[in-house]
């Protein structure tokens, strides 16, 4: 399981009313939230973003609330991957269940700038900033982590038996 | 090695005899919450497992509180979707307007909830049940549905910041002033991952809704949970409430903590919170007079809707008008509250005053209705978080406070000290 794409930079305590402002938490649609994601302190975001690219961001990335549309609003944005040097605790778990990769790596968020075209191996936690050539390894992903985010996430995966 | 008051609960509800932090279990729930935001998401995952039914319609609470009254068209489409959940799987904790208050302070007004219980629940704020000795948590929708399933969840074992408290706090300082002060001393991820344990004789100077309170905001230090000592405060509280026998678990003498903040209540002064986060606090004595103007005061919410603090905020207002260019809103947290608050008088003392009374809702807490800022407008609030953008506007701002400070801020028209306004 890879990725590969190019990144969006963002600091510490990015929280969730900026991920998904609750003025649009009406709705549970996917494509609808996706289109306001990011929008309160990046509204270039949702204009620039193509399906794969990666989002890298300093500490406690997702703090606030518990809404699992924050997740959801940047995967369905075509957001592969979200590297943090750390993940609030709600935001961490959400995000697995819902099969967006996650992954923290303080090394790689000292090396990373926005722009920079960035390749993750899940199997193997191989961060590699494909721009400066930087290799940096975070934790890979166990098998049943990589089958349940294959199956978009753990009600697909439990619906599948989970294997 | 002896174990926190909080790993005691989760190694009984995961039939252990011990767990040690950073274990992974798989725990037993007393009860699985949701609102109007959160319960349609998982609502529509829990289709996904192809159960029949909840694990126990009488341990999974429904309270769609966040956007209802309906405020528009959509949100009265998510709560139907959580209304027609709650019929055809006859959910017995179901609340709907009308009896409907914000889910943490009904929770535990129903009795519900209460001391070694262990409860999810789908906003983040859940861990306010740690005041009644309950271990509880905020989780997403995905976990949710799982738990409606299954009954189940898993947790990795925290580990603990021990907080010991002494003294008493002085004059029109209240848990809210406590947990910001908390908050800006170890920051908005201080507690990451971690049950903040408060203990020492400080607790029992502490009321029940302070520690709803100071519980209520442990999640915006980035804890896990926050949990209180079963004492006799805690006891009466149940007693009249807890629809079951009180679990009174205690860490044991040996337990381990990370850290040990030792704190006196009666230095703790009254606390406010600046934009854009919660730890970016400042001491009344640091604010100059004047200094911060005011558009709009919001007294309520998960953290700051109870009985007392509708009570302190009106001791602050009674007798004077709030300022000609600030608009006060008040929302009781409960159907009960609201009562209560009527009979007691404090209604006339608001509206006398300037302010409006509402039903209770979460509404302007989350930006959602009921109180949204305009372009540079600013709010001082009792709720719990001022991130960008949090009561309206990208360019409003949130300054969190106590119901003392947000009472006499609403007089003076700008941030100010509940004892230079009683003075005044």
């Amino acid at each position: 399981m890879q990725a590969k794409g190019t990144v969006f930079r963002y600091g510490d305590n990015v929280d969730t009313d900026v991920i998904i402002p609750a003025r649009y938490l009406n709705t549970s649609n996917h494509k609808e939230l996706a289109s306001h994601c990011m929008e309160d302190i990046d509204q270039n975001f949702i204009k620039q973003v193509k399906e794969g690219d990666i989002m890298v961001a300093d500490k406690n990335f997702g703090c606030g609330s518990s809404r699992e549309h924050a997740p959801i609003a940047i995967k369905e944005s075509g957001i592969s991957c979200v590297i943090a040097r750390t993940f609030a605790r709600i935001f961490y778990r959400n995000s697995i269940n819902i099969g967006l990769p996650i992954l923290e790596c303080p090394e790689a968020c000292d090396g990373i700038k926005a722009g920079d075209v960035v390749s993750v191996d899940f199997t193997t936690g191989k961060i590699t900033n494909e721009t400066t050539g930087a290799v940096y390894q975070s934790e890979p992903f166990p098998e049943f982590m990589q089958n349940l985010i294959e199956a978009g996430g753990l009600a697909g995966y439990i619906a599948k038996g989970g294997k | 090695m002896g174990m926190t008051m909080s790993q005691k609960i989760l190694a009984h509800h995961a039939n252990l005899e011990s767990v040690r932090a950073g274990q992974l279990i798989m725990a037993d729930l007393d009860m699985v919450l949701g609102n109007d935001i959160t319960a349609p998401v998982a609502i529509n995952e829990f289709g996904k497992f192809g159960k029949e039914t909840v694990f126990d319609k009488d341990k999974v609470a429904l309270v769609p509180d966040h956007f209802s009254p309906n405020k528009d068209i959509k949100a009265a489409e998510q709560c139907k979707a959580v209304r027609c959940f709650a019929n055809d799987h006859d959910i017995t904790n179901y609340f709907d307007v009308g009896q409907m208050g914000i889910e943490h302070a009904l929770l535990p007004e129903k009795g519900l909830v209460g001391a070694g219980d262990l409860v999810i629940g789908a906003d983040s704020h859940t861990c306010t049940y740690g005041a009644l000795g309950a271990f509880s948590t905020g989780v997403g929708s995905t976990d949710m549905a799982c738990g409606m399933a299954t009954g189940q969840a898993w947790f990795k074992v925290p580990s603990a910041i021990k907080f010991n408290l002494t003294g008493s706090f002085s004059k029109h300082v209240s848990g809210k002033d406590l947990i910001l002060h908390i908050i800006g001393m170890i920051g908005v991820d201080g507690a990451l991952y971690q049950s903040m344990e408060f203990v020492g004789p400080g607790v029992k100077n502490l009321t029940i809704d302070d520690r709803f309170t100071i519980a209520n905001m442990a999640i915006e230090a980035g804890a896990k949970n926050g949990i209180f000592p079963v004492d006799e405060v805690a006891l009466e509280y149940m007693k009249e409430h807890y629809k079951k026998e009180p679990r009174i678990y205690e860490a044991d003498s040996d337990a381990v903590y990370d850290r040990v903040i030792d704190i006196d209540l009666s230095k703790v002064k009254s606390t406010i919170s600046f934009p854009h986060l919660p730890s970016n606090t400042r001491t009344i004595d640091e604010i100059g007079e004047g200094e911060v103007k005011i558009d709009q005061v919001v007294i309520g919410s998960c953290t700051n809707g109870h009985i007392s603090d509708l009570r302190q905020a009106a001791a602050i207002l009674k007798g004077k008008k709030i300022a000609k260019h600030v608009r006060a809103l008040i929302f009781p947290a409960t159907q009960e509250i609201w009562k209560q608050a009527m009979h007691e008088g404090l209604f006339d003392i608001f509206v006398d005053s300037g302010c409006a009374v509402s039903t209770p809702t979460c509404g302007p807490c989350l930006g959602g209705h009921m109180g949204i800022l305009a372009e540079g407008e600013r709010a001082v609030s009792t709720t719990n978080r001022n991130f960008v953008g949090r009561m309206g506007h990208v360019k409003s701002e949130v300054y969190l406070a106590s119901p003392a400070v947000a009472a006499a801020s609403a007089v003076a028209g700008y941030i100010a000290d509940p004892a230079k306004v009683m003075e005044g």
